[in-house]
């Protein structure tokens, strides 16, 4: 088993067609979608995690490059402004995951991006705007 | 013990002992309050929160021709200002928004820009502007003025605030169906986290539960700079309900503080744009205790699971002013990133910052132990409390 995190773009034309399912059926993988964000006649992106053998994650990224889908590893989306910070640790109270914990001896924030799922949560939270979405 | 003046000439001589009130903490538990209160002169405490009853006032150079801001309209970088006394003073208050900010009524809005941001501007360096429109006069004519100011344009800027080092705070939790946004942060619903406001055992006022070495006129560490306590703190609570430690069970006391803003930093004085709440100003804040007698040291020993404070229901117990609390946790459960409200462990989330209280008491120690900050004998105890002996 193999466990991919991936944006992808996708061009207006595609938006309408069910290549999400398609991975799904045909790939055999197991897919997490993250987040969406689709902007009707534009474009869309969606940051997903793929689940499945070496061998059909790759058959599935080559299916989606062939629909015409730009496939991105995921780069850090959420970043965390240190030099805003003040380490008021409001942030980690709302975080699902644990990106976002508390050092105990310090009491600084920490800030762990493997395990943003980028719900956005943080932002609001944040009243220093030291949490800010690439996405 | 030892005097406050003895406690000066120490740290004129620099000789002077400084911990913080963290550091105290295993002094005491290692070698007891005795010996600790022998060996150290001075306790230092910090913290530094959103603190919304903060406000700066100022007062301009005038223009030629003469203008009386008084009785006129004025704005800084578009936030509504105060200027309804003489011709040249102005107040900004942390919380006051621009006219064209929605407020909530994007909800939840974002008050990106408000009286704290102009404030942290200043105290940063930069110039804000300033538009007045008002009327004539015979000895103050003019009736428009717009000018670019910073601080060094200004004949004063002062940091005041009415109320704040909240000696007790609540728990903030939220037992409602939908999320809601308070000065106490993001509370997600069914109890999903609780934000405290607090520093705990590193609290000014937690430290010194019975204000038996503070009071009106005492030197402190303010933004950044140096400030005084002038006057218990509005909401300020003369006889709180105490436990066998002094420390206070329902709402206590409060301190009015002022202070140049000319000397303060960003560091310490930050503006916090709180989603659907407001704008509010972070202010770093530490108070120095003289150890003038061992009870001064058995009081700064206290430890964050002496501490505790009342979780209480930010959804409707708390806006509908409806007494009672869902029961009360330590700082150090609060600390531990969870807690148990109800059955049900909620995330913990904070409001006020240790880490950079921390920094406060820290840095308020390195200055009396270099012989910058020196001890000021308070004229006057708060109401409710009794100053010691020795002081
Ligand atoms: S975006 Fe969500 S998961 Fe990522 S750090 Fe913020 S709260 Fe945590
Ligand atoms: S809420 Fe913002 S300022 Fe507070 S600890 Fe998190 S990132 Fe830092």
């Amino acid at each position: 088993m193999v466990k991919k995190k991936l944006v992808l773009s996708f061009p207006p034309r595609l938006i309408q067609q069910p290549v999400t399912s398609d991975l799904i059926r045909q790939f055999d993988l197991e897919v997490n979608i993250l987040r969406a964000r689709v902007v009707p006649r534009e474009s869309g992106r969606i940051v997903m995690q793929l689940k499945g053998s070496a061998k059909s994650i790759k058959a599935g990224l080559d299916y989606l490059e062939e629909q015409g889908v730009q496939v991105d590893p995921m780069v850090q989306e959420m970043r965390h402004y240190g030099e805003n910070c003040v380490q008021c640790t409001a942030c980690t109270a709302v975080c699902p995951t644990d990106a976002l914990t508390v050092e105990p001896v310090s009491r600084e924030i920490v800030f762990e991006p493997s395990h943003c799922i980028m719900c956005e949560s943080c932002i609001a939270a944040c009243s220093y705007g030291a949490m800010e979405s690439q996405f | 013990m030892r005097s406050l003046e003895e406690i000066n000439d120490k740290i004129k001589s620099g000789k002077v002992v400084v911990v913080t009130a963290e550091e105290v903490v295993d002094m005491v538990k290692e070698q007891g309050v005795k010996k600790t209160a022998r060996m150290v002169d001075v306790v230092t405490t910090g913290t530094f929160g959103p603190m919304c009853s903060s406000g700066i006032y100022f007062n301009i150079k005038q223009s030629t021709p003469k203008i009386k801001c008084g009785g006129g309209r004025v704005t800084v970088d578009g936030v509504a200002a105060y200027a309804g006394w003489a011709a040249a003073d102005i107040m900004v208050g942390c919380s006051a928004m621009t006219d064209e900010d929605p407020r909530n009524a994007v909800y939840p809005g974002l008050f990106k820009f408000g009286g704290a941001h102009v404030i942290q501007k200043l105290v940063a360096g930069e110039k804000v502007r300033l538009q007045v429109r008002t009327y004539g006069t015979d000895c103050y004519p003019r009736k428009e003025y717009d000018a670019e100011l910073g601080l060094s344009d200004m004949n004063n800027a002062v940091l005041f605030n009415p109320r704040n080092a909240y000696q007790l705070y609540n728990v903030a939790v939220n037992l409602g169906e939908r999320t809601i946004y308070t000065y106490m942060g993001v509370l997600k619903p069914r109890l999903g986290n609780a934000n405290f406001a607090t520093c705990g055992a590193l609290s000014p006022l937690l430290n010194d539960p019975r204000l038996r070495t503070l009071g009106i006129g005492t030197r402190i560490f303010l933004g950044g700079g140096d400030g005084y306590v002038v006057w218990p703190g509005t909401q300020h609570v003369a006889d709180p309900e105490r436990d066998e430690k002094g420390l206070p069970l329902t709402p206590s006391a409060t301190l009015a503080v002022i202070g140049d803003l000319n000397g303060m930093s960003d560091r310490y004085i930050r503006a916090a744009s709180i989603a659907g709440y407001g704008s509010s100003l972070a202010v770093g804040l530490g108070i120095p205790l003289p150890v003038v007698d061992e009870e001064v040291i058995a009081y700064a020993a206290v430890t964050d699971e002496d501490i505790t404070f009342p979780v209480v229901d930010y959804s409707e117990a708390y806006p509908l002013g409806r007494p009672g609390a869902l029961g009360r946790v330590s700082m150090a459960q609060l600390m531990s990133g969870s807690i148990e409200v109800d059955g049900k462990k909620l995330p913990t989330g904070g409001m006020a910052s240790r880490a950079r209280g921390r920094e406060v008491a820290l840095e308020l120690k390195q200055r009396i132990a270099q012989g910058s900050f020196l001890l000021t004998r308070p004229s006057a105890a708060l109401p409710g409390a009794e100053l010691a002996q020795g002081l």
